[in-house]
């Protein structure tokens, strides 16, 4: 995958769906570009208009615990956040982000601050922070959801082959 | 070397012996999606002209979190899984009929299958020893059409329970606890798995309770055995035929075990904003009194019909605190006309509760409930996150049935020790 850069977006631990997919908008949720006007909105009202395409979502423990909503992921990835960073992810989100091929990232997140610029390398599996002249290495992803995710996602895949094609 | 629940029902559903760790492609037994998750499962299907499902009777759309529909947009939405459902064969459980995980459990799953919903509360299904576990529209648009998924074996934690439950707590208090002590992601990607003789005795209303939370934990399911009380179940709900015995091996490998003794347990709410914020009846009793707004007694976790007994039992004549709103959701309509014919929703509506619809009521935020700015809710629902309510600037407090009665009855949280 191509390398991504762009700037930090710092949320604390705990962001859940209901943070970034409120269920009070559930009447959005079949109209997926409105929706994703209000991404994050329950943890930064502003998040959606400050942000630019390209930039990353960074989080702490446990991120997207909550409820299944693949909107919300969904959303992310229509707001153009390249890839979300976080130390941990909640399991239904981090399958779900995958699904919808939106690069999420288990890594050390505790030195990354709002604004600074990060550069992406899926491939090489590190984090370099430019402002902070720091790397932050990770953990490739499990081999079914690179497969997954080089293939553009599950819909995609089922698409390509007729079925599971993982091994 | 033997196998843990999760194990033996993944085996047999990939065909070959499998441990922790491994990926397998597994067949689905059955399937769910809800209004808030069906529609984009629907339009993914149609994206790659797989609009099919693989077991038409066993798979369910349910019209539950937006019952009746309080906008068009959302109308339009049941709509569409109304028209899937007739050009599939899939079974429509439509508004009023009640909530995905009261329905399932009830008329669908049998122990050893694997169910996976597009919520995150499928979990639930672990009470009957079923590897039920929530995921994403695509997920279970593909395991709808297919009758196929994948999964990562998970590892188990077994929670050993023992002792009696004391007067005035419940399982709701003891899955609260549970989470309050290894934290809301302690368990992420884990099976639970519960024995004891707590377990032996512990009727399915109170299974269901449990299992439900599991994902409040992070993990993946949360299985009970099929044993005596699994069997008792079926045959009451007219489907004894699908019962059959599982228990894991006695060799089986557990990442970890854990004790609760619930002999020792207190009555456990949990304070906004997260579950695992949890605090006991004694903690509570030293801080200020707590306001409470509204009362919600209902959902998938506490609205079935034990759960509004206890309720009624405590509300018997009285009538709620007058600043303080009690709403009852019950999750199914058989448990609305039980209720009706047992006389406990007399006695919940003298003591001036109101009835709302079965289904989801407003824990999801999209109706019939949202909280006011600065509004505290005391409520049996499973999550209490910023906005969960419809409003982020809500703030939600969890606790069992007999908490909540407890908590009308008086305006403020209280132990239902005190008024039982």
């Amino acid at each position: 995958m191509e390398k991504m850069k762009g700037k930090a977006w710092v949320f604390g631990d705990d962001i859940s769906t209901d943070h970034i997919a409120p269920g009070r908008l559930f009447h959005l949720r079949s109209d997926l570009p409105e929706l994703a006007k209000h991404v994050l909105e329950d943890a930064d009202p502003e998040f959606a208009t400050k942000m630019s395409k390209g930039d990353f979502v960074v989080g702490g423990n446990n991120f997207g615990l909550g409820s299944s909503r693949e909107h919300a992921p969904t959303i992310i990835k229509i707001a153009g956040v390249s890839a979300v960073l976080a130390k941990s992810f909640a399991r239904i989100f981090y399958r779900n982000s995958i699904n919808v091929g939106l690069p999420v990232i288990i890594c050390n997140t505790d030195g990354i601050e709002v604004s600074d610029e990060l550069e992406v390398d899926i491939d090489a599996g590190v984090v370099h922070n430019l402002t902070k002249k720091t790397n932050i290495s990770f953990a490739p992803l499990p081999k079914v959801m690179q497969k997954l995710l080089e293939d553009g996602g599950l819909l995609n895949h089922i698409d390509k082959y007729g079925d599971f094609n993982l091994d | 070397m033997g196998q843990t629940l999760a194990e033996k029902i993944l085996s047999e559903h990939s065909g070959r012996a499998v441990k922790a760790g491994e990926f397998v492609i597994a067949s689905v037994d059955v399937c769910l999606v809800q209004d808030g998750t069906g529609p984009l499962a629907v339009r993914q299907l149609q994206k790659i002209n797989l609009e099919r499902v693989a077991h038409p009777g066993k798979t369910v759309l349910f019209l539950d979190h937006a019952a009746p529909s309080p906008r068009k947009e959302l109308s339009n939405d049941h709509m569409l899984l109304r028209r899937f459902a007739r050009k599939t064969g899939a079974v429509l459980s439509e508004v009023g009929d009640g909530i995905c995980h009261q329905i399932i459990p009830q008329d669908y799953l049998a122990p050893g299958d694997v169910h996976v919903g597009a919520d995150s509360h499928t979990c639930t299904g672990g009470a009957l020893c079923a590897f039920a576990t929530g995921m994403g529209s695509t997920d279970v648009a593909i395991a709808m059409a297919l009758g196929r998924t994948w999964f990562r074996v998970p590892e188990t934690f077994k929670i050993q329970l023992m002792g009696r439950f004391p007067e005035g707590v419940y399982t709701k208090d003891l899955v609260l606890h549970l989470i309050g002590m290894i934290g809301a992601d302690g368990a992420t990607y884990k099976a639970l798995e519960y024995h004891g003789k707590t377990v032996d005795e512990m009727k399915m209303f109170g299974r269901l309770t449990i299992a439900n939370m599991a994902v409040e934990a992070g993990a993946k399911v949360g299985l009970f055995p099929s044993d005596d009380v699994t069997r008792d179940y079926l045959q009451e709900m007219g489907r004894g035929d699908a019962f059959r015995p599982i228990s894991p091996d006695a060799d089986a490998e557990y990442e970890k075990v854990i004790k609760i003794d619930v002999s020792k347990l207190e009555p456990t709410v949990s304070f906004p904003h997260t579950v695992d914020n949890t605090r006991t009846m004694s903690q509570v009793k030293e801080m200020d009194p707590i306001h409470i707004d509204q009362v919600v007694i209902g959902t998938c976790t506490n609205g079935r019909l034990e759960d509004l007994q206890v309720a009624a039992s405590i509300l018997k004549g009285k009538k709620r605190d007058k600043d303080t709103r009690l709403l009852i959701a019950p999750a199914s309509r058989g448990i609305l006309m039980a209720a009706l014919k047992d006389g406990t929703l007399q006695t919940l509506l003298d003591a001036n509760a109101l009835i709302l619809p079965p289904g989801c009521g407003p824990c999801v935020g999209v109706h019939q409930g949202a909280l006011g700015d600065g509004e505290t809710c005391l409520t049996t629902q499973n999550r209490n996150f910023v906005g969960r309510m419809g409003n982020p600037k809500g703030f939600i407090y969890l606790g069992s049935p007999a908490t909540a009665a407890a908590t009308a009855l008086t305006g403020r949280i209280t132990d239902p020790r005190e008024v039982l």
